[in-house]
């Protein structure tokens, strides 16, 4: 475990990709089997137990602490993990460090990654408590943080499942693809994949026969690229605003047809949608977005995080959001590997295959014609002009991709461009500051802002969302400063700060979409708030009202609700103390 | 009967104030007589008519401030009480850095200790902290939280040459307070068995001087020239923590940004500095060491300086001992007593 702990320790620091890759290769190659496999398990989160949850952390560390302290070191740290790791009294010598254990005190045995992965898949809850104490008690500081963070699954070292399986790559010289395409047909502690790449043993045979692939990402478009760009290199199509997955069927060796749904970064994501699975009726791997569907409309996002909240896939769920995949991009098809073909040649191919499944479920994202910049701009600000219809509300801009394009996988430049629609603008007011979290611990960071209404005595603020980013560090320690200066009301990590018609502080916040919220005092929630300018210059009296935010949310409301009811909300802001 | 502990010692604008002995302790503006527990910048300033303070703090003070930092000055000689009016005085160890010390004051029975910025931790560079039993003990607080518990310095220089070693071909770059931290991880680096030169940043030339030449031995410390900057890998680089994310570090080949503090504890605040590597070495008493200290002292009753206070004066009202924060201003504006991730530290204010 504390080799896996100083590893993880000088990850979390390092953040030039070739200098983690160069730890994550030294790790693997001096640690042995299995511990080394385990570790690959947690940073690609292959993992197969059931994550700790903070409860549990937070009751251990409330039983050997004072609460007060407790408290005061967590809000000062601003991290669970870390500050239980940190406070974590000595077992034995309590505040006196030197005398360690003494003849009735063996020291405790240090565990090691295997032993705690393997622990924990056999561990039933009420043991667990228990053991992770025993745990904590052996460790050291890093140790500590190592282990919290392995048990709750959450890392967040900045490491990648891709590159921690082009580190395993590097090991043997083999190609990071290689290992990908053989990925999903392994297990933890991947014995014969090092024994592989390690030249010991021939290739596993993958018994996957529907593996992921990584996808090909885009960049966003840029002012300064369009003269580099000649618009007749390239195939214009509409950005949804959906999930992006890869759907996989392949025959296995009975000839059954196995069919998986991954997300982006390649989790098997079948399970949610059943309703889907049953529609890939064909051998080969599409790329394209989820979205739901209703009488033949694209619904917003609002309408897909509603599905994608649900935790039981019920049939009343499916036949409420009905999951739509919408294709633009074919990776292989039977046994041809097509991603170098250019993608004009594609998406040829990619026509016939849904025009043959002919299954309503699945269908093609059109292409958007254009023979200038000058065009697709038009487009892209008004795309149901241009034949978006009434699926224009579901779509957030242009994509464009090179027609001699390859699929390449990662972000390869040149190739694919996203052109977004600009987001929405309000001005509002700053209300509350409240401190960040993790790298932004102690900087009030997180703004809650506010809006005009009519309310009993005359115009008031009523807040309408927070937002925790948009802002440089520059920007950050001035707002901080701002906070700090402006305070007139404390609650505990929140500040109220100063506003009223002839005093306070206007921020311009930019947002992609709105929806109706029960929870919030306003009655709407921002989607993506961030903070777009600060308007130092602005008087608050002159900051938007409400009904700016109403036009907006009437005009996503086209939306078909097949039945009335409550809405599940969408944690996309907080509410004001 | 003996005195109340507040005629003894109360609070001005300065700072604290011996109304008996008619004198400030480390007082934040000019005063007529000024007692000096170290040389960091913000107990130790310049323009008071009167400094009394030990012999090498009186040194640091004439190298930052130039010789005529004050009026007059008068060495304190350690362990041995001064009489100053109505009071004794007498400076004790406290194993902050070169010179640092404890200044205690007693007057009608009744002895109050202020202690300064101390640690209990091994120091190569400094005389080691005594404890001073007393019926007041004045402490700071810095790092006043049960969450700062400063590892061995040894496994943390380790960590810096292990680095040194698996990238041989990058300057690591240490970010170290002037006075103090910087010629302790030198020493420390010559414990471990490093031998080779270490190179210096300007800021630290003259205070590193004055260390050598009071018995420290750093070894070969030349002074960075800028035009040989990129010849520097694999070589160790100390230099103000102001400076490490400064185009001046950047010249070095592929730099390894390191940073020497008790900070380096809380992650967050290693990534807010843009540090890859954080070394936990602190020149102040980590929380085991206050509790233990304050606890060692028998003193009835504390009284907090600056740092983390109210958590240090919950822990004493929870055994028994009476304390109060003082709520000073002013201090923690050089050296480790500065909280670099946090902005309010830059502005002189404080976080309650």
């Amino acid at each position: 475990m504390n080799r896996f702990a100083a590893l993880l320790d000088r990850l979390a620091y390092e953040p030039r990709r070739n200098a983690k890759l160069r730890l994550l290769v030294d790790y693997f190659r001096h640690t042995p089997d299995p511990d080394r496999g385990y570790a690959l398990a947690a940073l690609t989160n292959s993992l197969m137990f059931k994550e700790a949850k903070p409860g549990l952390i937070r009751g251990l560390v409330e039983e050997r602490t004072d609460p007060v302290l407790f408290r005061m070191s967590y809000h000062y740290v601003g991290d669970l993990a870390e500050t239980t790791a940190l406070i974590w009294p000595h077992p034995v010598s309590g505040e006196d460090k030197t005398p360690g254990p003494g003849h009735n005190n063996p020291p405790p045995h240090v565990p090691t990654i295997s032993e705690v992965v393997e622990t924990l898949a056999t561990t039933g809850k009420s043991e667990l408590p228990a053991r992770v104490a025993g745990w904590l008690d052996a460790l050291d500081e890093t140790g500590r943080w190592a282990l919290l963070k392995l048990i709750t699954r959450e890392l967040r070292v900045g490491v990648s499942a891709r590159l921690a399986k082009t580190a395993v790559a590097q090991l043997g010289g083999v190609e990071p693809d290689e290992v990908e395409l053989i990925w999903h047909g392994l297990e933890p502690p991947y014995e014969a994949l090092f024994a592989w790449v390690e030249g010991r043993a021939p290739k596993p045979e993958t018994s996957n026969p529907a593996p992921f692939r990584p996808p090909m990402l885009s960049h966003p478009l840029e002012e300064e690229d369009f003269p580099k760009l000649d618009a007749a290199d390239f195939l214009g199509e509409w950005k949804w605003d959906g999930i992006r997955l890869q759907a996989v069927s392949g025959r296995s060796g009975d000839g059954r047809l196995v069919r998986r749904i991954y997300s982006r970064t390649g989790e098997d994501v079948s399970g949610a949608f059943p309703d889907l699975v049953e529609a890939l009726d064909f051998e080969g791997a599409i790329d394209g977005e989820l979205l739901i569907v209703r009488e033949g409309r694209v619904q917003s996002f609002n309408v897909l995080q509603q599905r994608l909240n649900r935790k039981a896939v019920t049939p009343k769920l499916m036949a409420e959001f009905p999951a739509h995949l919408r294709v633009y991009d074919i990776l292989t098809e039977g046994d041809e590997d097509l991603r170098h073909l250019p993608f004009s040649e594609r998406r040829r191919r990619l026509e016939l295959l849904v025009a043959r499944l002919d299954d309503p479920r699945i269908d093609l994202s059109p292409l958007v014609e254009f023979s200038s910049w000058e065009i697709l701009a038009a487009a892209r600000s008004d795309p149901a002009s241009v034949g978006a219809g009434p699926d224009a509300d579901a779509i957030e801009g242009c994509m464009i991709k090179r027609a001699d394009s390859p699929y390449l996988p990662g972000r390869p430049k040149g190739y694919w461009y996203k052109w977004k629609r600009d987001p929405y603008l309000v001005d509002a007011v700053m209300m509350y500051g409240q401190r960040g979290h993790g790298k932004r611990s102690s900087y009030y960071s997180d703004y809650t802002f506010g809006v005009w209404r009519d309310g009993p005595d005359g115009e008031e603020l009523v807040p309408v969302g927070k937002a925790y980013h948009g802002f440089t560090d520059e920007e950050l320690l001035k707002l901080d400063r701002y906070v700090r200066n402006h305070t007139v009301n404390r609650f505990g990590p929140v500040r109220e700060v100063e506003y009223g018609k002839d005093r306070g502080l206007v921020l311009e916040v930019a947002f992609e979409g709105l929806q109706r919220s029960t929870r919030h005092k306003s009655g709407v929630a921002m989607r993506f708030p961030r903070i777009n300018r600060i308007r130092w210059d602005k008087p608050a009296a002159e900051a938007d009202r409400i009904e700016t935010l109403e036009k907006i949310l009437e005009r996503g409301e086209k939306e078909i609700h097949p039945l009335k009811g409550p809405m599940i909300e969408q944690d996309t802001g907080g509410e004001a103390p | 009967m003996a005195l109340r502990s507040i005629d003894i010692l109360t609070q001005t604008s300065q700072g604290l104030y011996c109304p008996l002995g008619d004198f400030h302790i480390d007082p934040i503006r000019p005063v007529k007589q000024a007692l000096i527990t170290h040389g960091h910048s913000d107990h130790a300033r310049s323009g008071h008519r009167a400094v009394l303070a030990t012999r090498e703090t009186l040194r640091i003070m004439g190298v930052r401030y130039g010789e005529d930092f004050a009026g007059a000055t008068q060495e304190a000689p350690l362990g041995k009480d001064i009489r100053i009016k109505d009071v004794t005085v007498r400076f004790t160890p406290a194993g902050h850095v070169l010179g640092s010390a404890q200044i205690a004051i007693e007057a009608g029975g009744t002895r109050i200790v202020v202690s300064g910025d101390y640690k209990r931790a091994e120091d190569p560079t400094c005389l080691p902290y005594e404890v001073v039993p007393c019926d007041v003990f004045i402490t700071e607080a810095t790092f006043g939280l049960p969450v700062f518990r400063h590892p061995d310095t040894r496994g943390e220089v380790r960590k810096l040459l292990d680095s040194v070693n698996l990238f041989p071909e990058r300057a690591h770059i240490v970010g170290a307070y002037a006075l103090g931290k910087a010629q302790r991880v030198m020493a420390l680096l010559r414990e471990e068995g490093y031998d080779k030169p270490l190179y210096l940043h300007g800021a630290m030339e003259r205070l590193t001087e004055l260390y050598k030449s009071e018995g420290v031995p750093l070894g070969e410390t030349p002074k960075v020239v800028a035009a040989e900057r990129s010849k520097l890998a694999g070589a160790i680089v100390i230099c103000p923590p102001s400076s490490i994310q400064d185009l001046w570090s950047r010249r070095f080949p592929d730099p390894v940004t390191c940073f020497a503090s008790g900070w380096m504890r809380v992650r967050a605040r290693a990534r807010q500095k843009g540090v890859e590597l954080p070394l936990v070495i602190s020149d102040h008493s980590d929380w085991d060491d206050l509790c233990r200290t304050i606890r060692e002292t028998g003193a009835g009753e504390v009284w907090v300086t600056h740092g983390q206070e109210d958590a240090l004066v919950h822990w004493c009202t929870m055994q028994g001992i009476r304390a109060r924060p003082l709520h000073m201003l002013g201090y923690g504006d050089e050296g480790e007593a500065e909280d670099p991730g946090h902005p309010s530290a830059a502005a002189g204010g404080g976080d309650a």
